[in-house]
């Protein structure tokens, strides 16, 4: 096969949102590489990556421009396109109340698979995502992962020539992502099938054959992903200071170091891209640290290739004072347990929290995260176990440790159609602020998160990295002692993330303890401390690099957080 | 691919009502839907509506005894309309009226034995309880006729040279007892099919948009022609089977008459239910939410069907406006339709123009559903 599965030329693609025009596609043009292969589609939020796979299934129809996929016009001929072509949107709605079977066969039937092919294909699609044992199932039964496994083998029922994954890896934890690429990697192998895949998981570039970045509906580079990083040779460090606990004031100070593009916590040490290929002890002069050379990642070139593209540039840290520091454990749980109908969702979970702590709570999906959250909150009573929050028992104080919380939940729960102002008053109100307390921490809200100008925009309206600014300035009105943060990145990409993670630093300098949940293996390097759990128990506690050694073998004597985190998980399951 | 397409469309069409027929299967909601509501909706209203007045409780003031007024008191006392009560007083009646024992009485003068025979003014007074215009009116009539009646007889057994009025003989066609269920069951049948059919539909598109199942059947080679008919067939299956228990209702549980023939029963049920079906799918493909859509089925059928179909309030006495606008409703023509077959028979003068309008408002409905939805998501 030597043509492109997939053409743009000049793609432009406008939506009318709220009054205003927005532009997802700005004159795209480019090519996927003949013969079979993963192309990974790449970009922050609202690049245009969703419209573009909708336009090439023939769901969209563009301004200007045309599109072509395996040979076909994806907008004359849409039907005799979709007839080709796999495409799973990032929501794949499956049947819930029809099982594993009757979803399979609806789409084989949808698909136009032959009957004759049909036990073979559904025996092969069983094999390779292990529904086997469950094609009775409900599709509504089954975990996130599996969930996605289905969906997958729905849209490969009739063998696809060109195979459209719109996020498929969103929200789902590191172990269902990687049986889903292992999943896609054999189709390229035993079928030559070329696939489209896009993603906010940068390490999951690295594992595309070739790489399209895209930032604001334009083509920024196309390339495999060595070449992104290839620039970065000689440019990338980790550098150690000689206190590690002092880790984020290092972070800091390099960040604000004009020789450096990028500085994020990896363990122990901070992770730095310089702009120019300097000597390391030049760099270091001044500050107490060792540096070490490293190989650079994708990320890496990914944040430099956007941050010259003009992508927001350096961001002033909030200020955040007057916080209030909880002397001891901010948090003490001591053989929490939740049962639902003889269903044990949390087994006797012991840990502390220390106060000023970043804290992570990490387990593949379904491990019990969000309900151990809400017993920590207060939402959801416990079934046995000890829990004191903010020093407060919370089975007898549960309203007053709620005063000395703060929630930031998945969704971020605004007002869509109040304006930033409204939303703000409403929460304060409801954390009983009256009078000047109100102005003063609404005026302190605009500043430190920087929403100022927007104050009288629509929530519903503002792009996602201002929206969870907003969530979090609202959960932070009423100056909590403890902060939680329920996936506060999903969905976000990596300039937003690294933001969103110079505010959190910046409040645990200021006393506030936080407890984020994440599906991001490096955001849990950088938590002070985290636990993996699973199936409702605890698997590991301690720092990123204790984590790291508890699963570490002959092999692998130094496993990334990922590799430790599905090591454990698997070991559990072995045990 | 053109051929291919078209093969492939059978089995991509009973794909799609199987999987429609399982989900109905597994959701008890669209069967509670067409089978329970009209059930639930015709026990409700078929019992507990009724415009009959029985039992009335009424004062009767006898002002001084005498051999008439006892005897016009008795003639009250055999009517099965009337609980009657008899008071002395106009003073004790009044106070019974306010304390709403009564809904009415009248007045039997001192003067009523010497008024009778000679000439004059009306010798009784009928105050009734206006509160409740419509039995109100009702229950005057009803002492006008147990007055002349009782006038009648008296005529008859005394012959007593009686100023007598001239007697109006009422013959009513069509329902001669004029049993209120006769004309209200079938009406109902319109309200609930009306109520069920797009209900049904109004929230089967949205549910898959909700659900984000819709936009993965898009990107399947499956044409809009067989996602709609996947969607019609299995819910017009329902729906029919919910109209026949209805009619089996009204046949042996409220035994109102059926004149008319069965085949046109059902063709006159077909136009209409798939008239009632497509504004469901119209209200889904638009509304795109469950909520939305329920609300707005809810709104845009059971309140019109109600009030505008001339089942419960004559359309002939609406103001000229509202009467256009009951033109708009399909419920309207099934409502003629019905009433004419079940206790007239077929009468083709009304139930040509009437299933004609039916067949316009389905075409209409199912046209503009198949121009709305695209298969793209924009």
């Amino acid at each position: 096969m030597s043509v492109s599965p997939l053409i743009a030329e000049g793609l432009r693609k406008t939506f009318q949102s709220a009054g205003r025009t927005v532009t997802a596609l700005d004159g795209l043009s480019f090519a996927m590489v003949p013969g079979g292969g993963v192309t990974g589609l790449i970009g922050p939020d609202g690049a245009g990556k969703t419209t573009l796979m909708r336009l090439a299934a023939g769901l969209l129809v563009p301004d200007a421009g045309r599109i072509h996929c395996i040979g076909l016009d994806a907008t004359r001929e849409s039907l005799a396109v979709q007839a080709a072509v796999g495409y799973m949107p990032q929501r794949f709605g499956l049947y819930e109340d029809l099982t594993v079977q009757e979803n399979l066969e609806l789409y084989a039937d949808l698909q136009g698979l032959p009957p004759a092919e049909r036990g073979a294909r559904y025996a092969r699609l069983a094999e390779m995502t292990g529904l086997g044992p469950f094609v009775g199932r409900l599709a509504g039964r089954l975990s996130g992962g599996m969930k996605q496994k289905l969906g997958l083998a729905c849209t490969l029922v009739r063998p696809p020539r060109l195979l459209l994954l719109d996020e498929p890896t969103v929200g789902v934890d590191p172990v269902s992502r990687r049986e889903l690429w292992a999943i896609v990697y054999r189709l390229v192998d035993e079928e030559g099938l070329a696939v489209l895949l896009s993603t906010a998981y940068l390490d999951e570039a690295e594992r595309c054959s070739d790489v399209i970045l895209l930032d604001r509906g334009r083509l920024v580079d196309q390339g495999p992903p060595g070449a992104f990083s290839a620039p970065l040779r000689g440019r990338t460090f980790l550098v150690r200071g000689a206190d590690a606990s002092a880790r984020r004031a290092l972070q800091a100070r390099l960040a604000a170091h004009p020789g450096v593009l990028d500085a994020v916590l990896q363990g122990e040490a901070v992770r730095i891209v310089t702009t120019e290929a300097v000597a390391p002890d030049r760099l270091a002069s001044g500050i107490e640290a060792t540096c070490e050379a490293v190989s650079p990642r994708f990320e890496d070139g990914f944040v430099a290739r956007l941050k010259d593209a003009g992508a927001p540039g350096e961001l002033e840290l909030p200020r955040v004072d007057a916080l209030r520091r909880t002397p001891g454990d901010a948090i003490e749980v001591e053989g929490l347990t939740k049962r639902f109908d003889g269903f044990t969702a949390v087994d006797a979970l012991t840990f502390a929290v220390h106060a000023g702590e970043i804290f992570g709570l990490l387990g593949a999906n379904g491990a019990g995260k969000t309900t151990t959250f809400r017993m920590l909150c207060g939402l959801l009573p416990a079934s046995a176990g000890r829990l004191r929050v903010a020093g407060v028992d919370l089975r007898h104080a549960a309203a007053e440790a709620r005063g000395r919380i703060g929630y930031m939940s998945q969704r971020f729960s605004l007002y869509g159609n109040l304006s930033v102002r409204q939303n703000l008053e409403f929460f304060a109100r409801t954390y009983g602020l009256r009078g000047a307390r109100v102005r003063e921490r609404l005026a302190w809200a605009f500043a430190a998160f920087e929403l100022a100008e927007l104050a009288d925009a629509e929530a519903g309206a503002l792009p996602l990295g201002y929206r969870q600014r907003l969530a979090m300035a609202a959960a932070l009105l009423h100056e909590p002692d403890i902060l939680f943060l329920d996936e506060p990145t999903s969905g976000v990409d990596p300039l937003a993330r690294r933001e969103f993670w110079g505010r959190i630093y910046a409040l645990a300098e200021g006393g506030v303890t936080v407890l984020v949940t994440t599906h991001f293996m490096e955001e849990a390097e950088y938590c002070d401390r985290l636990v993996i759990m699973a199936a409702g128990a605890l698997l590991a506690i301690g720092t990123p690099s204790e984590v790291k050694a508890q699963a570490a073998r002959d092999g692998t004597p130094a496993p990334t957080m990922e590799e430790a985190f599905i090591r454990l998980i698997e070991r559990r399951e072995a045990a | 691919m053109n051929t291919a397409a078209r093969t492939g469309g059978g089995r991509r069409l009973l794909g799609l009502l199987r999987k429609e027929w399982l989900q109905i299967l597994r959701d008890p909601s669209s069967i509670a839907i067409a089978f329970v509501l009209p059930v639930a909706l015709l026990l409700l209203f078929g019992y507990g509506v009724s415009l009959d007045s029985k039992h009335v409780p009424v004062g009767i003031v006898i002002e001084q005894p005498g051999a008439e007024a006892a005897s016009f008191a008795a003639a009250f006392g055999e009517s099965p309309y009337f609980a009657p009560r008899i008071y002395s007083t106009r003073q004790a009646a009044r106070a019974a009226l306010r304390a709403q024992e009564l809904d009415g009485f009248v007045v039997v003068p001192a003067d009523f034995a010497h008024r009778l025979k000679g000439e004059g003014a009306a010798p009784i007074q009928v105050i009734v309880n206006g509160v409740n215009a419509n039995s109100g009116r009702l229950l005057a009539a009803y002492v006008q006729g147990a007055w002349s009646t009782w006038l009648a007889r008296e005529l008859a057994a005394r012959r007593v040279p009686i100023h007598e009025p001239v007697a109006a003989e009422p013959r009513i066609w069509f329902n001669p007892q004029v049993r209120s269920q006769n004309y209200l069951v079938p009406g109902l049948l319109v309200v609930n099919m009306t109520l069920v059919g797009a209900l049904l539909t109004a929230l089967v598109f949205a549910r898959e948009w909700e659900r984000g199942t819709l936009e993965a059947l898009m990107v399947t080679p499956v044409s809009l022609r067989e996602i709609l008919l996947g969607k019609l067939l299995p819910y017009f299956a329902l729906g029919i089977g919910g109209m026949a228990l209805s009619v089996l209702m009204a046949l042996y549980l409220f035994e109102v008459p059926l004149r008319g023939s069965l085949w046109v029963l059902v063709a006159c049920s077909t136009l209409f239910l798939l008239a009632a079906l497509g504004m469901g799918l119209l209200i889904s493909i638009v509304a795109r939410s469950q909520f939305v859509a329920g609300m707005f089925a809810l709104l845009a059928t059971f309140l019109p069907a109600f009030l505008l179909s001339g089942f419960l309030f004559d359309i002939d006495s609406m103001p000229a406006v509202v009467q256009a606008i009951t033109y708009l409703f399909a419920a309207r023509y099934f409502v003629a339709i019905l009433q004419t077959l079940f206790l007239a028979g077929d009468v083709w003068g009304v139930i040509l123009p009437n299933a004609a309008a039916l067949a316009a408002i389905a075409a209409f409905f199912l046209g503009l559903s198949r121009r709305l939805l695209h298969k793209r998501i924009e």
